[in-house]
């Protein structure tokens, strides 16, 4: 098994975050992982992104040149990265930015409004954990209970937004269960 | 246990945990992260950690704790390391133990952020004025970071060099699930009767200095220097043969290409193309008898050799084959990053 | 027979390199002086520059280090941080060292209140490399890279350190002194006594500004160059105090 996922979007909507969790998911499920971030001046309020690559031997390559999932925070990412995705490959779009459809149709496009469900989770911050209940839900990769446990180990300092994160997880795989 | 730990921060913690207790940085991209660990975890460990003016003020209050008999690092990136060849020179005169690391960016000048690994020939025939070499690391992975990094003070201890990570931004950025080895005692380190501690005095004092106004002197000094990087090259030699074994065609790359080529080789194997990876751990002193190794062998067939610059491993890797093999190049630079497949195209054009 | 005076231990046998009429004997001595009455000689570190005084560390009868061109400050940051307050170190610099490439070295040691002394050799001209302009060179002295005389419009005007570095927090005391007279000379063991007594009561950042004679590249006898370093030198860098926290 290897799982290679791009995640991408504006700086600020918790993409290199999103993509950490994956990492210290696959981590608590004892599997390999490598998390490369894009780095430098995309981190000031431009685009941002990061490759995961998860793996039950060592990561050879970080870099990911087809990525088996893209998460499209947003509209330029879509554009961006589309093409890139392997064939018969899935991809995540945030359809409360993104206003296109995914072009081409070896994929699995699942459109799933990130922005509102996480508002409806109590937190617009939360869009990024409702993408990773998307993502869990379509890849059977990790269980919920899983994905929970590392919420709330990383928010183990704010516990206050524990409850968003954990309803904006329930949101994100309900909402592909309904489209499924 | 294994946790899940940045490069950057990564070999921080691995610095300190192998004896470091002085740390002097200067802000640079992609290496941030050392010097913002450093400022949190030194005082920790009752350790020295200064933001300096300058990466030349950095490299040289590294120059004056080692001296005087600290385990002391700094760490940069490719313009800063350029800023810091002055100071370096100066160690490698004074033979001063230390543990200088680069997160190499793509240049020349500003050039870029992104990964590079233009760097090679700065790290490993000199960089600074002078005659001189520094044991020289390229790690492919966190994981082997974190272990050359912790033994690094050991071995600049042992010959008195200073020693080169040479890693890149790929490497200081990802993240990746290590094992942070045990606190060293620092009551076990050798004790450094050289160093200049301010006990000494008339028949006992220390001086830590690389002038040498006599040529006999200065002569004596640098043979002094080349037979410890003879020693060196016997003993610190480091390379990964990875599926070399019945390979025809070797593709050889270091640090983070190194850990890319791995995955190309993988495959290229799938398709049952004979491809093998030899990887260069030591950039100084070079693993030039595997290269031997390989190329008297009658079933390799060529080299090729990949890196994210114009060619600058290659040169050695040909010193190397001598001429015994055809040694290809392909090299990407701008911060932009060689791919597997870029690898098993590049390969396979050759093979058929 | 009574000993009426003896050289202190604090300084080597070593022949010293410097010309006859040059004053930096004058500040090593009064240098090894204070550092041997004041208890220190067997813990004490001093870092030697590049220029005149490159061969400090032949003279200084203790630990030595020697820097690159104007990187003492760095270097002495780095001994005095590992090894601690306790220890006595001080950095041995002339003008082209401190006031030219090594000018942000010396700022920043000052600003972050580095606990050691420098002892500060001006003498208004490059020694070693054979009397070409120095950061301190005064307007209309000649040098061998300003052969009509120092101009502003072309080369720029003097720097005053001590003026400059008393601005800074961190800096504990700062004195200018001339070691043109013998007066000069007592009043400068006097300011270095303090300058390192400072040191020991962990006050933060101090200096010494000797006013010093190159004779040789001066072009003059070495009673001209008191005169001049008198007459001359101290219109443009009155001695006095600058800096001194309480």
């Amino acid at each position: 098994m290897e799982e290679k996922i791009i995640i991408a979007g504006f700086g600020g909507q918790g993409v290199l975050s999103l993509g950490q969790f994956l990492a210290y998911a696959a981590i608590r499920d004892k599997k390999e992982v490598t998390w490369l971030p894009s780095y430098g001046p995309e981190m000031r309020g431009g685009t941002s992104n990061c490759s995961v690559v998860i793996s039950d031997k060592q990561v050879a390559s970080p870099i990911i040149e087809s990525p088996d999932c893209l998460i499209a925070m947003n509209k330029p990412s879509l554009i961006k990265f589309e093409e890139k995705v392997k064939n018969g490959g899935t991809i995540i779009v945030n359809s409360s930015l993104v206003d296109i459809k995914v072009q081409r149709q070896d994929l699995n496009a699942y459109y799933v409004p990130l922005n509102d469900l996480a508002n409806q989770a109590g937190n617009v911050r939360t869009a990024n954990i409702v993408a990773l209940g998307a993502y869990i839900q379509i890849s059977k990769l990790f269980t919920k209970e899983t994905i929970e446990e590392v919420i709330k180990e990383q928010f183990s300092k704010k516990p206050k937004v524990i409850p968003y994160n954990l309803k904006a997880l329930e949101l994100g795989i309900e909402a592909v269960k309904v489209s499924v | 246990m294994k946790v899940l730990m940045k490069g950057n921060e990564a070999i921080a913690e691995a610095a300190i945990r192998g004896g470091c207790r002085a740390f002097f940085g200067y802000p640079i991209t992609p290496q941030n992260e050392i010097p913002e660990y450093m400022s949190c975890r030194m005082p920790q460990v009752g350790g020295v950690f200064i933001q300096s003016e300058s990466e030349v003020a950095a490299i040289n209050m590294v120059y004056g704790a080692a001296g005087a008999g600290a385990r002391a690092m700094t760490s940069s990136s490719s313009p800063g390391i350029s800023l810091k060849q002055e100071g370096i020179s100066y160690i490698c005169g004074a033979e001063l133990p230390c543990v200088i690391v680069n997160m190499v960016r793509c240049g020349p000048g500003l050039g870029g952020i992104q990964p590079g690994q233009g760097d090679y020939f700065q790290a490993v025939k000199g960089g600074g004025h002078g005659d001189y070499r520094m044991l020289t690391y390229g790690p492919s992975t966190v994981q082997e970071a974190v272990d050359i990094i912790y033994d690094a003070f050991d071995k600049a201890d042992e010959y008195r060099v200073p020693v080169m990570i040479l890693g890149d931004g790929m490497l200081g950025q990802i993240m990746e699930a290590v094992e942070i080895p045990p606190m060293k005692d620092p009551a076990t380190f050798p004790k450094k009767e050289w160093a200049t501690t301010g006990k000494g005095y008339g028949d006992t004092r220390r001086i830590i200095n690389s002038l040498y106004i006599k040529p006999d002197e200065l002569e004596e000094v640098t043979n002094r220097l080349f037979d410890k990087y003879k020693i060196m090259a016997e003993r610190e030699v480091m390379a990964e043969n990875y599926m070399t074994d019945d390979a025809e065609i070797i593709i050889t790359a270091y640090g983070t290409v190194g850990r890319i080529a791995k995955s190309a080789v993988n495959i290229l194997r799938e398709e049952g193309i004979k491809a093998g990876l030899l990887r260069p751990i030591t950039l100084y002193p070079f693993p030039e008898k595997e290269y031997k190794k390989l190329a008297q062998r009658k079933d390799v067939k060529m080299f090729y050799c990949f890196e994210l610059s114009m060619g600058q491993m290659v040169e050695d890797v040909r010193l190397s084959v001598d001429g015994k093999k055809p040694t290809l190049f392909y090299g990407r630079t701008g911060g932009n990053v060689i791919s597997p497949e870029d690898i098993v195209k590049a390969v396979k054009s050759e093979v058929k | 027979m009574a000993t009426v005076f003896k050289k202190t231990s604090m300084l080597t046998d070593a022949p010293s390199h410097y010309c006859p009429g040059c004053t930096h004997g004058v500040a090593h001595r009064l240098t090894a002086e204070v550092i041997e009455e004041l208890g220190y000689k067997e813990n004490v570190v001093g870092v030697a520059p590049v220029g005149c005084a490159v061969f400090a560390y032949n003279y200084f009868n203790c630990d030595m280090q020697q820097a690159a061109h104007g990187r003492a400050p760095a270097v002495a940051t780095g001994i005095k941080r590992v090894l601690g307050e306790d220890t006595l170190v001080f950095a041995y610099q002339g003008d082209g060292d401190l006031a030219s490439i090594g000018l942000a070295e010396i700022v920043h040691s000052a600003a972050r209140g580095e606990n050691f002394t420098v002892i500060f050799i001006n003498n208004a001209i490059y020694g070693m490399t054979g009397g070409q302009m120095a950061p301190t060179t005064l307007l209309g002295q000649k040098a061998t890279t300003c052969q009509a005389g120092r101009d502003p419009k072309v080369n720029g005007n003097p720097i005053k350190i001590c003026e400059m570095l008393s601005t800074l927090d961190g800096v504990a005391y700062v004195e200018r002194v001339a070691l043109g007279s013998v007066g000069g000379i007592r009043k400068a063991k006097r300011a270095l006594t303090k300058a390192f007594k400072y040191q020991i009561e962990k006050k933060g950042f101090t200096l010494v500004e000797m006013l010093s004679t190159c004779p040789t590249n001066w072009r003059m006898t070495p009673k001209q160059a008191m005169d001049y370093v008198n007459e001359e030198m101290q219109k443009i860098y009155p001695p006095g105090v600058f800096k001194e926290v309480k």
